[in-house]
């Protein structure tokens, strides 16, 4: 199960430019750590889509440098009310979903 | 000069209690202080939904569970680990679904004052333990935590050891954590022999710290160094 937390502003104006946070549970492992001798493999998020209404507007190509539980933050206008769906996939092939709704006044 | 410190050292002596949220940078203080951004609200997330699933058909009341614990009962002491364990299959000390349960307990209680009830003739083995010189280091817990908190170890600033922040995300571990694994990673430090999670002496250091920390406000998800 995916599980993240999103915050965006409660409402924002058209044409505004709003900020989104985004923190993803996940361990991202590296592939060098040993626990008990044995290699820990490697799982990390690879890539994150966020689209709006459908439309891509946010892509990162993530890798083992960053620390696990990774934090996105990024900026996007702000046209009319409508979904903000994340979606990413790490090494061990499964996706996170994830949905947060832009309310726009 | 020499006269100037001696009369320094009494004001030291009498330090007031701080919580390990003092000696952090600003850089944590805010990660902290952002629930949107604190990454041991993801556990607490996780918790809160365990709990409407598993636990909330018997326990409603949930607020300020977590500042009264630990505590003792009939002469044992009772943590809010072993609380959670009283649900049969009981969880596994340090995983994921206890991790969740307790901080999300904690983080209901947050702002609250810890235990105030713990009796002082019940500290005594915690105590003696807590000024117990242990490990290759022969060091106690009070060399470091009391004699020369807020002086650095390396990079980092040694603290009091309170224990209001736990569970608490620790970045070197890069997950949420208990204060038994805290405790356990100070006795690493020493190179002491490990305590297994939820062991007697863990949970006697638990009760003393949860004593010494009195009136310090719970801040569970804290985050640490």
């Amino acid at each position: 199960m995916a599980i993240a937390r999103i915050r965006l502003p409660e409402n924002a104006r058209r044409g505004e430019t709003v900020e989104v946070r985004l923190v993803i549970q996940h361990p991202m492992e590296t592939g060098f750590r040993r626990e008990n001798g044995e290699r820990v493999k490697r799982n990390a998020i690879h890539s994150l889509v966020c689209r709006y209404q459908g439309a891509e507007v946010f892509r990162a190509t993530l890798s083992t440098g960053i620390a696990a539980n990774p934090t996105l933050r990024f900026f996007l206008r702000a046209v009319e009310t409508g979904d903000l769906d994340f979606w990413w996939l790490d090494d061990d092939e499964i996706e996170g979903t994830v949905k947060a709704r832009l309310v726009v006044t | 000069m020499r006269f100037a410190l001696l009369l320094l050292f009494p004001v030291m002596a009498a330090a007031q209690t701080k919580s390990g949220l003092d000696y952090a940078s600003d850089e944590i203080r805010k990660l902290q202080a952002s629930d949107a951004e604190n990454p041991g609200m993801l556990w607490v997330d996780q918790g809160a939904a365990l709990f409407g699933k598993e636990c909330a058909a018997c326990h409603q009341k949930v607020k300020g569970i977590a500042a009264r614990y630990p505590r003792v009962e009939k002469e044992k002491i009772v943590t809010l680990e072993q609380m959670v364990r009283h649900r049969k299959p009981a969880l596994v000390y340090e995983s994921e679904e206890m991790l969740a349960l307790t901080s999300y307990l904690a983080h209901e209680s947050r702002e609250m004052k810890m235990n105030t009830e713990i009796a002082e003739k019940d500290i005594a083995r915690g105590k003696t333990e807590y000024f117990r010189r242990r490990g290759q280091m022969n060091l106690s817990c009070s060399h470091c935590h009391d004699a020369s908190a807020g002086k650095k170890l390396g990079a980092e600033t040694v603290s009091q050891g309170q224990p209001n922040g736990y569970p608490a995300y620790r970045l070197e571990w890069q997950k949420l954590g208990s204060l038994h694994r805290r405790m356990r990673s100070c006795m690493f430090g020493l190179h002491a022999e490990l305590p297994p999670f939820g062991s007697e002496l863990l949970n006697e250091l638990e009760l003393y710290l949860a004593w010494r920390a009195k009136g310090l406000p719970i801040e569970s998800p804290a985050v640490r160094r």
